[in-house]
């Protein structure tokens, strides 16, 4: 039992850090404090939902064609709705402020696309749901696979920023955008592709809960939620950090859920948030300075 | 007190005189939308009362507001009504002062996102208590409190919130805040409590948005977690507050009132593209009329002098 809850749990953990890896791009180093970032999940959901039980394809193939459209409507909202913000902006608490502002009044008009077209009800499909045993717990077969793919999404992405010419031009903005502009990085391009790979992921993380979660056109903000306390967690554009606080808190929702009271889960989450808040506010992996 | 102080007061109690009447001149209709409107006016104020100043965006509007109109749907039957009032405060006084001294020693991001979520936890707490301690998911309300009694306690509410924003202006506590909002670091530096100010000012402003739901519970006979927690009523007393202009204490009525006119209009001809709309409208004011209807009415008034 406890085994089985562990193995759901680092399956939601597994999610949760794909997303906060997401939003940590976009927060960390375009500097846009997005509050429409859980629409796009489930969106992605809807969308693979749509692959599987509209035109009777696997969602994985979903998984090839959904990231790459949410990264290229991401970049068009950066470059068309945000970055007059950013030209607006003087300092980056204004910043903050405005993209607040702007994403919020985004979550809504996404929102309401959804709640238009697919209305409040909750939806699912069935794809591979297989009974697995592995070392005598029992694992739905969809749910391994979604964790083994974000675990590679995830480790795509770590190489790709640690590894590469381009990912190491974005770290640097993340740490200082003025100090990269004077090495030569051309830091608008680079924010708008962080902010556009933050919505592949999201994307991403939105087709694989779609195999095994049930979801609603008002779920967004809950995963937004999840992704900022994450985030917060893990020490904001900290991706090691984002894994790890992602991790504990899909655990503890999922202890909390199973031993506790299913209705208590965000509870959990803001308690963990709290406690965050009060012990260590720069995150787990996180520096002091800011 | 300077001449122009006299004025304004003069003109907000000629102001208010007036709008009490309304009940007797209008019909149901025109009550009803009076009601709204005053509401709102009560909500964006008190909001701006602490987003103005601080520049703390908050999002938990409605997790103080359903806050008060849960209480009053567990107490009205058995309490006496200024009991009923005073019990939704304290509620309201507690649940800020947590937050706010949870996040408000920190940047503002956090008290941000922790806004955010505030009114979907609030709402869940309380569905789960409900299920499980209480059995009852959804209340009656029944009091006898008629629709023209709620508008005249709401307009002694917006009275109150004038009075009150009038007075912490001009207070320490009111030059404080503006030297936070224009530099936390410096107001810091000149020996104010940045913290207690915040939490000072968040608490009362919070306080007001508790009494409003608690005034309007009755309004609606029929309540569960998902209408007292509607996150639309943050996301509109939001809109309402930038479109006035949060600067100024009567910035957010300029806003309530033309936007309060508009929602009514679209909640009738497109109910269900409502939140498409009003996220449109809301991104417009964000980019067009980035300080407000009060910053657009100073810039007009300064130009030809």
């Amino acid at each position: 039992m406890l085994l089985e809850v562990t193995l759901s749990g680092v399956t939601l953990g597994g999610m949760y850090a794909l997303v906060a890896m997401g939003l940590t791009l976009q927060y960390g180093v375009a500097r846009i404090m997005n509050l429409s970032y859980g629409e796009l999940l489930i969106a992605a959901a809807f969308a693979a939902l749509w692959f599987y039980s509209g035109l009777a394809l696997s969602p994985l193939l979903g998984l090839l064609v959904v990231p790459p459209l949410a990264f290229a409507l991401s970049y068009a909202i950066y470059r068309i709705l945000l970055q007059p913000l950013v030209r607006r902006a003087k300092t980056r608490d204004a910043l903050e402020v405005d993209s607040i502002l702007a994403t919020f009044g985004l979550l809504f008009v996404i929102q309401g696309v959804m709640l238009a077209v697919f209305g409040g009800a909750y939806y699912s499909y069935s794809y591979l749901s297989i009974p697995l045993q592995i070392a005598g717990a029992t694992v739905a077969a969809n749910r391994l696979l979604a964790l083994v793919l974000a675990v590679a999404i995830g480790l795509g992405l770590y190489l790709g920023l640690t590894r590469t010419r381009l990912g190491t031009a974005v770290r640097a903005v993340a740490v200082d955008p003025v100090a990269a502009q004077l090495v030569a990085i051309d830091v608008r391009t680079a924010s708008a592709l962080a902010f556009a790979l933050g919505g592949a992921l999201v994307a991403a993380a939105g087709v694989l809960v779609s195999m095994f979660l049930t979801f609603n056109a008002n779920l967004g903000v809950v995963f937004t939620l999840k992704a900022l306390v994450v985030v917060i967690m893990g020490g904001v554009g900290n991706l090691l950090g984002a894994l790890i606080a992602g991790l504990v808190l899909g655990l503890v929702e999922n202890y909390v859920a199973v031993f506790v009271d299913p209705g208590l889960t965000l509870a959990a989450t803001y308690a963990i948030f709290l406690l965050v808040l009060l012990v260590r506010p720069q995150g787990l992996l996180g520096r002091s300075s800011r | 007190m300077s001449r122009r102080e006299t004025l304004s007061i003069l003109a907000g109690a000629l102001a208010t005189a007036i709008l009490a009447c309304v009940p007797f001149l209008f019909g149901d209709y025109g009550l009803s939308l009076a009601i709204n409107i005053v509401s709102y006016a009560v909500l964006a104020t008190a909001w701006s009362l602490f987003s103005g100043p601080t520049r703390y965006v908050s999002l938990a509007t409605v997790a103080f507001f359903g806050i008060g109109a849960y209480t009053t749907a567990v107490f009205a039957e058995t309490l006496p009504w200024p009991a009923v009032l005073a019990i939704a405060a304290v509620i309201g006084v507690v649940v800020a002062a947590i937050v706010g001294l949870s996040t408000l020693r920190l940047s503002g991001v956090y008290f941000v996102i922790f806004s955010f979520g505030l009114a979907e936890l609030v709402r869940q707490l309380v569905t789960w208590w409900e299920v499980n301690k209480t059995r009852t998911l959804g209340r009656y309300v029944f009091t006898d409190i008629t629709a023209a009694q709620i508008y005249w306690q709401l307009l002694a509410l917006a009275v109150l919130v004038f009075v009150v924003g009038f007075l912490i202006g001009r207070s320490r506590l009111g030059l404080a805040l503006r030297a936070i909002g224009d530099d936390e670091t410096v107001a810091r530096h000149t020996g104010i409590d940045t913290t207690r100010a915040k939490v000072a000012l968040f608490v009362l402003s919070t306080v007001f948005m508790t009494l409003t739901g608690a005034i309007m519970a009755p309004r609606w006979t029929y309540i569960d977690p998902a209408i007292a927690f509607n996150p639309v009523v943050s996301f509109t007393v939001l809109i309402m507050a930038l479109l006035g202009g949060v600067h100024r204490l009567y910035g957010p009525v300029l806003g309530v009132v033309p936007l309060a006119l508009l929602f009514e209009f679209l909640l009738a001809r497109f109910p269900n593209h409502f939140s498409i709309m009003v996220g449109l409208v809301f991104i417009l004011i964000v980019y067009a009329i980035p300080r407000g209807i009060a910053g657009l009415v100073e810039q007009a008034v300064r130009r030809p002098a």
